[in-house]
C-alpha cells in the first residue's frame, strides 16, 4: 500500500481530518528544505505538498508567484529539489507530494522524472496543467513507478466529470475551493460547501479541500465535508516571515484534542 | 481532395498543441470547441462574420505589386497582401470579430484579452465597442510603455486596461494574468486570445479566422496571374497572420511557406525571440510547442524590437510545420527589420509595422535567390504608425553613437 492510503487510513481509524501544508522548493534556500519538512512534521502535517518553481505558474496568485520567483532567483531546480527530497526521507516519514507544472518536467523528461522521484521517496505529484484529457503523456509512466497522480476538481467540472476524475484516482482528490487561483480569502460561499458534499458523495477515494484557505474558522466550515484541507499561501507566508510559532499555532486547528465533539 | 485535416479532435497538430489547463478551465474550453464547431457548420455565422469584414474592417484587403521594392530586391516579383489596410491597422481585427461573434453566440457579454504591441488589444477593444461587449485587456509593463498611444486607444474605445508587472512584464506575462483572470471570471467571461496559441480550440479557430488573408490572396493573385505563387512569406509572434497565409496553399506543395521569427540582437546572442530556430518542445499557456527555456525547462524571456514578436512560444500549428518541414522558418534581426522598415517607406510609400517589416526583410533577401519569373506574396500584416516614436527614438540614439 501506498504511504498516501495508509495515511489516510490511520486518520479514518483515529476520526480526523488531513492538515497537509504546502511549501514552494528552494524558498528560503533549498538546503532549508529537509528542515522545514520535518518542521511540518513534527507540527502534524499528515502529507507535505512540495511545489517546483516555475517562471509561469498561471494556477498561482500573489504569494506562491513570490515564493517561486524567490526561489528561483537563489538557483532551484527539479533536480536540486529530487536531491534534497532525497535526504530528508532518511528522516521524513510522512508522504510527500511534489506540485509542479508540467514543462519544468516535460524538459527533465517524463520517464527520468518517474523513476528519480520514485527513488527520491515522492509518493505522488500534482500537475495543475494536466487536465485528464491530456494525462496518457504521463500516467503510465508513473502508475509503473508507484507514484500516486493526484487529481484535481473544481467548482466549474460538471458532475459526470467529477464522477469521471475521482474514479480514475488513488491517493486522494484535490478539491479546489475557489473559482480562480491559489491565495487567501476570507470566507466560503455555501456553494463551496455543497460542492465538497456533492465530491464526497460520489469520489470513492478521500476529498481533500485547498486553495484560498487560510484560517481556522474556514477549515472548521470545510472539514465536516471533506476528509482535510491543503493550506498553500498562508503556510508559505509564515515560512517566509519565519513565524514558526504561529506556524505551529495555524497547525494546531485540526489536532485530536481540538476536536473535542 | 483534403488531405490537410490537422487539428484531431485532441487538438493536435502531431505533437504538439493539446488543451494543458487548469481544470477550471476545461469546462469552458470544452464548450468553446463544441460552440465553435457548431458555429463553424452554420452558414448563418460565416455570413454575419463576412457581414462585418466587408462593410466594418474594409475587406477584402488589396494584393499590391511592390514595383519598386522588387527592382530593389532584384529576382522575383514581390507582393504584398495589405493587411495593414484593414480597420485598425492590423490582421487582429479578423479574428476579433470572429471570436466576438462567437462569445455573443455563447451568450458571453465580457471579455478578456492580452496585447504585446497593443494591436491586438486595440482590435479586441474596438470589437468590443461595437458590439456591446465588456473589455478588460490585460497589457505588460513594459508594453505598456512602449506602446502608450495604443493605451490611450483601447481607453478610448471604452476598454479597461489593466497593467501587468509580474515575470518580465511583457506579453508572455500579460498571458499569464489574462489566463488568470480568466480561471475567477470563465462563467460569463470569453478569453479572446490574439493568435494561434493556447489550448485546443484556439489554435485552430484563430487560424481558420484568419484565413481569410490566405484565401483572399489565392484568388487575388490568381485572377492575375493565371497561377499560384512561388512562395508565401509571413512574420511569426504567436503565428497568426502566417498561419491564416498559409493555411489555405498548404495542400498545394509548389507553393513554398516561409515564416520568419525575430532574431533581435541576433540568435547566437540571449535576446531574441526565435522559438523555432533556437528553441525545443514544451509547454505553455495551454499548449505543447516549441518554447524558448532553460535547461531546467523555465521560460527564457523573449527579445525583439517589436512588441508583437517579443514572445518566447509559436503556435503548435506552426511547430509541427516546422517539423514536417511543409514550411521553413528564418529570423531577421531588429537592426535588418529596422532597415526594412525604412526602405518600404522610401521605395513604396507604404509604413510598414516592425512585425511586418521582418517580413519584409526577409523577402528581399529571398527574392534576390529566385528567378524574375517568380513570384513572392508577402503579408503587410499591418501599418507603422504604432512604431514610428518608438523608431524615431532608436534611429537617433545610433546616430548619437556613430
Ligand atoms: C502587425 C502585427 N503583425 C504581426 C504580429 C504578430 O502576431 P502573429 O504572429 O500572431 O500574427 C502582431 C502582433 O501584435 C502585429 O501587431
Amino acid at each position: 500500500m501506498n504511504r498516501i492510503e495508509q495515511s489516510f487510513r490511520a486518520l479514518k481509524d483515529q476520526d480526523r481530518k488531513a492538515f497537509i501544508p504546502y511549501i514552494m522548493g528552494g524558498d528560503g534556500g533549498l538546503d532549508k528544505l529537509s528542515e522545514r519538512l520535518l518542521t511540518l512534521e513534527k507540527f502534524g502535517a499528515t502529507l507535505i505538498e512540495v511545489g517546483v518553481p516555475f517562471s509561469d505558474p498561471v494556477a498561482d496568485g500573489p504569494t506562491i508567484q513570490q515564493a517561486g520567483i524567490r526561489a528561483l532567483k537563489n538557483g532551484t531546480t527539479l533536480n536540486g529539489i529530487i536531491s534534497e527530497i532525497t535526504r530528508a526521507r532518511e528522516v521524513v516519514s510522512i508522504p510527500i507530494v511534489l506540485m509542479t507544472y508540467l514543462n519544468p518536467v516535460y524538459s527533465y523528461g517524463i520517464s527520468r522524472f518517474a523513476q528519480d522521484i520514485a527513488k527520491a521517496g515522492v509518493d505522488g505529484c500534482i500537475i495543475p496543467d494536466l487536465p485528464i484529457e491530456e494525462e496518457d503523456l504521463f500516467a503510465d509512466e508513473l502508475e509503473d513507478k508507484g507514484i500516486e497522480l493526484i487529481r484535481l476538481v473544481t467548482l466549474t467540472s460538471p458532475i459526470e466529470r467529477i464522477k469521471e476524475i475521482s474514479s480514475r484516482g488513488k491517493g486522494f482528490l484535490y478539491s479546489v475551493t475557489v473559482k480562480g487561483i491559489t491565495g487567501t480569502r476570507n470566507e466560503f460561499a455555501q456553494e463551496v460547501v455543497d460542492f465538497l458534499k456533492q465530491v464526497k458523495e460520489v469520489s470513492p477515494i478521500p476529498v481533500v479541500a485547498g486553495f484560498g484557505i487560510s484560517n481556522e474558522k474556514q477549515i472548521k466550515e470545510l472539514t465536516p465535508h471533506c476528509d482535510g484541507v491543503i493550506v498553500g499561501s498562508k503556510i508559505v507566508d509564515l515560512l517566509n516571515r519565519n513565524d514558526l510559532d504561529g506556524l505551529e499555532r495555524f497547525m494546531s486547528v485540526l489536532k485530536p484534542e481540538k476536536n473535542i465533539r | 481532395m483534403k488531405s490537410y485535416t490537422l487539428p484531431n479532435e485532441k487538438g493536435q497538430f502531431g505533437i504538439y498543441g493539446g488543451r494543458f489547463v487548469p481544470e477550471t478551465l476545461m469546462k469552458a474550453v470544452l464548450e468553446l470547441d463544441e460552440a465553435y464547431k457548431i458555429a463553424k457548420e452554420d452558414p448563418s455565422f460565416q455570413q454575419e462574420i463576412d457581414g462585418y469584414l466587408s462593410e466594418y474592417v474594409g475587406r477584402e484587403t488589396p494584393l499590391y505589386f511592390a514595383k519598386n521594392l522588387t527592382k530593389y530586391a532584384g529576382g522575383a516579383q514581390i507582393y504584398l497582401k495589405r493587411e495593414d489596410l484593414n480597420h485598425t491597422g492590423a490582421h487582429k481585427i479578423n479574428n476579433a470579430i470572429g471570436q466576438a461573434l462567437l462569445a455573443i453566440r455563447m451568450g458571453k457579454r465580457k471579455i478578456v484579452a492580452e496585447t504585446g504591441a497593443g494591436q491586438h488589444g486595440v482590435a479586441t477593444a474596438t470589437v468590443c465597442a461595437l458590439l456591446n461587449l465588456e473589455c478588460i485587456i490585460f497589457m505588460g509593463e513594459e508594453d505598456i510603455k512602449r506602446q502608450a498611444l495604443n493605451v490611450f486607444r483601447m481607453e478610448l474605445l471604452g476598454a479597461k486596461v489593466v497593467s501587468v508587472t509580474s515575470g518580465s512584464s511583457t506579453l508572455k506575462d500579460a498571458v499569464n494574468e489574462a489566463l488568470r483572470y480568466w480561471v475567477e471570471h470563465v462563467e460569463d467571461t470569453h478569453y479572446l486570445l490574439g493568435s494561434v496559441m493556447g489550448p485546443h480550440p484556439f489554435p485552430k479557430m484563430v487560424r481558420d479566422f484568419q484565413s481569410v488573408i490566405g484565401k483572399e490572396t489565392k484568388k487575388q493573385f490568381f485572377a492575375q496571374k493565371g497561377k499560384l505563387p512561388e512562395a508565401v512569406v509571413a512574420c511569426i509572434g504567436g503565428g497568426s497572420n502566417a498561419a491564416g497565409m498559409f493555411y489555405p496553399f498548404i495542400e498545394d506543395q509548389e507553393v513554398s511557406l516561409y515564416g520568419v521569427e525575430a532574431a533581435g540582437q541576433g540568435t547566437e546572442t540571449d535576446f531574441h525571440a526565435a522559438s523555432l530556430t533556437k528553441g525545443r518542445p514544451g509547454v505553455l499557456h495551454g499548449a505543447l510547442m516549441y518554447l524558448l527555456q532553460d535547461d531546467d525547462g523555465q521560460i527564457i524571456e523573449a527579445h525583439s524590437v517589436s512588441a508583437g514578436l517579443d514572445y518566447p512560444g509559436v503556435g503548435p500549428e506552426h511547430s509541427y510545420l516546422k517539423d514536417s518541414g511543409r514550411a521553413q522558418y528564418h529570423s531577421i534581426t531588429d537592426k535588418e527589420a529596422l532597415e526594412a522598415f525604412q526602405l518600404l517607406s522610401k521605395l513604396e510609400g507604404i509604413i510598414p509595422a516592425l512585425e511586418s517589416a521582418h517580413a519584409i526583410s526577409f523577402a528581399v533577401k529571398l527574392a534576390a535567390n529566385m528567378k524574375e519569373t517568380e513570384h513572392i506574396v508577402v503579408c503587410l500584416s499591418g501599418r507603422g504608425d504604432k512604431d514610428v516614436t518608438a523608431v524615431k527614438e532608436r534611429l537617433e540614439r545610433e546616430k548619437d553613437n556613430e
